[in-house]
């Protein structure tokens, strides 16, 4: 170690003047970043900012164009996660990188380098159990991964950085798909690494998180760095602002508005996943028009097929859908467009729109065989190109002309052009997936205002989502599901977080829900 | 002065630039004769010289001219057909299939249901029914496909094996010709002889062709057929989203494409002098075809263009052979080499090489 500074410890991490390019885009321009030994820093920005990119270059994935990276004071060149992992540095992605058919043992011994031939897994099971003791991470590592949560998973991750003796850790999006409770689990874990003197880097879009476990938080914006702040002394307007450019506000101006007519109806829903498996079982629930009901839940849990089920692209094998009074059970998607199904899928570029084909193209997607637009077998193209300019108009769709390919539009806009055509169709029911997902402040706003207004004018929302925030800011109901059933219903205004994180993570169950025998049997 | 390893990255694409996707079937073309003319030169053949007598026996007298024409239009019918296919990502490879399937029906017509029928009725008989014949033998892979999930190449192309032999069994058995001196083929239903345009040989059969290049060209822009062929083609996803019914355009389709390659055949009896069912209808137009609707990039009206090249193609090997004594064979060997030069060419269309460097 070089001798220190009297008054100056030497950053864990310096990079200076980091810049990186894509094709198309700079990625990092001249970013500048120093993290204290036994911090937890957060690098706080929109999808876009840069951080996931910066990071990157930290843990070895990419080498920048320019710039330099001290560790503990010393230059490095990180070439590779390998370089990385000798530094002491270790990421846990996003998506994690575990082999599921194998035990968590096994899976922390892939790559290394040691032992070369001959493997003891029982001496490694013993000093994982005393590693993940000592970080107080609850881990089997006799367990297969399959087995395990999300949120075990990412502990196993954890652990996988900690046997190899990563100093430096960063997690990228670490919450994306934790409950509540799981996320108050990670971030105690987080602070006694810390206290121990490991260095945590967190990367994060979520303010409200940010603000609960970093010390320190650096924001970046469109690839430069704006600042770097203590965490006390900025407030979470302070930080938004800083995220976007300008003033962002918080609060949105929702009435109440009286109770409607039943816009969609679901009975004793019993729908078969993708692997075979029951994905709901035995969901009821009613949305009235002018009223979003809000679903909320850890992704995987019945909520996709759901919205699929209602939009008449997966068969139910038992129970009732009915739209608009109408009987839309087992129907085609082209019989739930017309019962009055909109829906905005997760999947946007992929299930959503086409993305070769031009904006123009999209937005006629469900139009194209209406009177308006279509005389017989022939569409008028007059029709099309002006119903794709007032469209794009109303809902502030930025791009270059009509024509271009709807794959060129940023993610904001693609949304935009999503629910511009799916509105436009004037829904009975709109069942939105996920619609601000990857979506910078900027857009978020704007889809909730969308959602807001058509909420006023009649439609019955059903809204899926990860965000619990977004859920308590528009739902007027709000029901959790979990493993394909539904766990109850609160009222947002009166909901508490642990209530809601509980029913979502299985537990705790409240009044009016009704559980099914075999809940428990899995 | 760098120091350092260079190493070459190939990367996916972002975008593919307008002006590429013109300039990659051109440079393609370009390659595929560099690469003859070292098959040429390798062989002793003075390449400049096979180019010349190619470009001379397709295009440089009245007589090649029409003889390109003749040939373009069996490629422009089947290639339009092969066309729609590949647009929604329907691999017809069976349209030499339906092309025999056509001229089989188109034949029957003339020999037994209106064997005294005059041209005006005859021939738009012949016509209806053997694109009826090509659709039908084009909706078995289609249905197939559509209603069991069968992979239509195979399908497709198995049934291009019993369509010619089936033709070829009555060419030499039922339907073989009494007086016809023992040779194989059918009798000749002379009523069926399209008009000659312009006093050469070249038949009506240019017109149909044209005419079939703008109604699919019309249509896929401007009918909902046209724009559910375009979304199903792009992302099958988006259009059962979107309420399209994709067994419905299964069928649909591969009747319309096995339709049009139906009619080359029923085109082709018709455009004989002497018009009768015989051997060596087509040298394998349904699968030039596909190269032809490839490097036309699927639209109508490339297709047509390219038609004619392939036609002066094979015309020009003609030539070859009478001229220079190479194996007529040599057309299609350069026919071969274009579809690689073609299938490379895609390949830089979509990717591009980069050199890193690392210090």
């Amino acid at each position: 170690m070089p001798s220190l500074a009297p008054c100056q410890e030497e950053a864990a991490v310096r990079m200076t003047g980091i810049v990186k390019r894509f094709p198309g885009v700079l990625a990092n321009d001249q970013v500048d970043l120093e993290v204290r030994r036994g911090e937890v820093h957060a690098l706080l920005g929109e999808n876009g900012a840069g951080k996931s990119t910066l990071m990157s270059i930290l843990s070895g994935l990419y080498f920048p164009d320019a710039g330099q990276i001290a560790i503990h004071g010393r230059p490095a060149t990180i070439r590779s996660p390998r370089d990385a992992i000798q530094l002491g540095i270790g990421m846990v992605h996003q998506h994690f990188m575990l082999v599921p058919v194998m035990t968590v043992t096994e899976n922390i011994v892939l790559g290394l380098d040691r032992p070369r031939f001959y493997l003891d897994l029982g001496k490694t099971e013993r000093e994982l159990l005393e590693l993940a003791n000592h970080y107080g991470l609850r881990v089997d590592p006799r367990a297969y991964i399959w087995q395990l949560s999300i949120g075990e998973q990412q502990r196993v991750e954890i652990l996988k950085m900690l046997y190899r003796k990563a100093e430096i850790l960063i997690l990228d999006e670490p919450t994306a798909v934790l409950t509540p409770q799981e996320v108050t689990d990670l971030f105690s874990t987080l602070r006694r690494m810390a206290r121990e003197g490991h260095t945590i880097l967190i990367i994060s879009h979520k303010l409200e998180e940010v603000e609960a476990i970093a010390d320190r938080v650096t924001v970046l914006r469109k690839g430069r760095k704006v600042a770097t702040v203590e965490r006390a002394q900025a407030t979470k307007a302070d930080l938004a602002r800083m995220m976007v450019g300008r003033e962002v506000l918080f609060d949105l101006h929702k009435e109440a508005l009286p109770a409607g007519e039943a816009a969609l109806q679901a009975e004793d829903l019993h729908v078969v996943g993708d692997k075979g498996l029951l994905a709901l079982r035995g969901v009821s629930l009613t949305v009235r028009s002018g009223e979003i009901l809000g679903i909320a839940g850890v992704a995987g849990n019945g909520q996709r097929e759901l919205a699929e089920a209602v939009a008449g692209l997966r068969p139910c094998k038992r129970g009732q859908v009915r739209v608009a009074g109408q009987n839309a059970t087992n129907c085609t998607p082209r019989q739930a467009i017309e019962y009055g199904v909109g829906h905005v899928p997760e999947d946007r570029l992929g299930t959503g729109l086409v993305p070769n084909l031009s904006i123009a193209d999209n937005l006629i997607l469900k139009a194209y065989r209406t009177a308006e637009l279509a005389r017989g077998p022939f569409l008028n193209p007059q029709a099309v190109r002006a119903l794709a300019r007032d469209l794009v108009a109303r809902f502030e769709v930025s791009t270059p002309s009509l024509e271009t390919p709807v794959k060129a539009l940023s993610g904001g806009n693609l949304q935009r052009v999503l629910l511009a055509r799916e509105i436009s169709c004037r829904p009975a029911v709109m069942v939105a997936v996920h619609p601000t997902r990857g979506l910078d402040i900027g857009a978020t706003e704007a889809v909730h205002r969308l959602l807001l207004e058509l909420r006023r004018e009649g439609t019955g929302i059903l809204l899926i989502s990860e965000d619990l925030d977004e859920l308590l800011a528009l739902s007027d109901r709000l029901l959790v599901l979990y493993e394909g059933q539904v766990m109850g219903e609160v009222q947002p205004a009166q909901a508490s977080i642990e209530e809601i994180g509980l029913m979502m993570a299985g537990a705790g169950h409240h009044n009016g829900a009704e559980r099914a025998p075999e809940a428990r049997a899995l | 002065m760098i120091r350092g390893r260079a190493r070459l990255r190939i990367e996916k694409r972002l975008i593919t630039p307008r002006w590429m996707t013109y300039a990659v079937p051109v440079a393609s073309i370009v390659v595929a004769l560099l690469l003859g003319a070292i098959l040429f030169a390798v062989g002793g053949v003075n390449p400049l010289q096979a180019y010349g007598t190619i470009l001379k026996g397709a295009f440089a007298s009245t007589d090649g001219l029409a003889g390109t024409a003749v040939k373009a239009i069996p490629l422009i019918l089947c290639g339009l057909g092969v066309g729609i296919a590949f647009r929604t990502l329907l691999w017809n490879i069976g349209a030499e299939g339906q092309l025999f399937m056509g001229a089989f029906a188109a034949a029957g017509v003339a020999l037994y249901l209106l064997p005294d029928a005059p041209p005006l009725v005859l021939i738009p008989a012949m016509l209806l029914v053997g694109a009826l014949a090509g659709g039908l033998w084009g909706l078995i892979p289609g249905a197939l496909k559509g209603l069991l999930g069968v992979n239509e190449i195979i399908t497709s192309l198995m049934l291009n094996y019993v369509a010619i032999l089936w033709t070829d069994y009555l060419i030499y058995g039922p339907w073989r010709d009494p007086q016809g001196y023992g040779f194989p083929g059918s009798a000749p239903f002379e009523a069926a002889r399209f008009p000659r345009l312009l006093d050469t040989r070249v038949h009506l059969g240019l017109v149909i062709g044209l005419a079939a290049a703008a109604v699919i060209a019309f249509a896929l822009q401007r009918t909902r057929w046209g724009y559910e062929t375009r979304v199903i083609g792009e992302n099958q996803r988006a259009a059962r989203y979107a309420g399209m019914n994709l067994v419905k355009n299964i069928l649909l389709v591969m009747f319309l494409s096995g339709g049009l390659a139906g009619l080359a055949g029923a085109s082709e009896l018709c455009g004989l002098a002497t018009p009768r069912l015989q051997m060596g209808l087509s040298p394998g137009y349904g699968y030039t075809a596909i190269i032809v609707a490839w490097l036309a990039r699927l639209n109508p009206w490339a297709i047509v263009l390219v038609a004619f090249l392939f036609a002066g193609l094979l015309v020009g090997g003609d030539s070859l052979q009478m001229a220079m004594n190479l194996p007529r064979a040599t057309a299609y060997i350069l026919q071969g080499i274009v579809l690689f030069a073609v299938l490379g060419g895609e390949l830089f269309a979509r990717y591009r090489v980069r050199v890193v460097r690392k210090e």
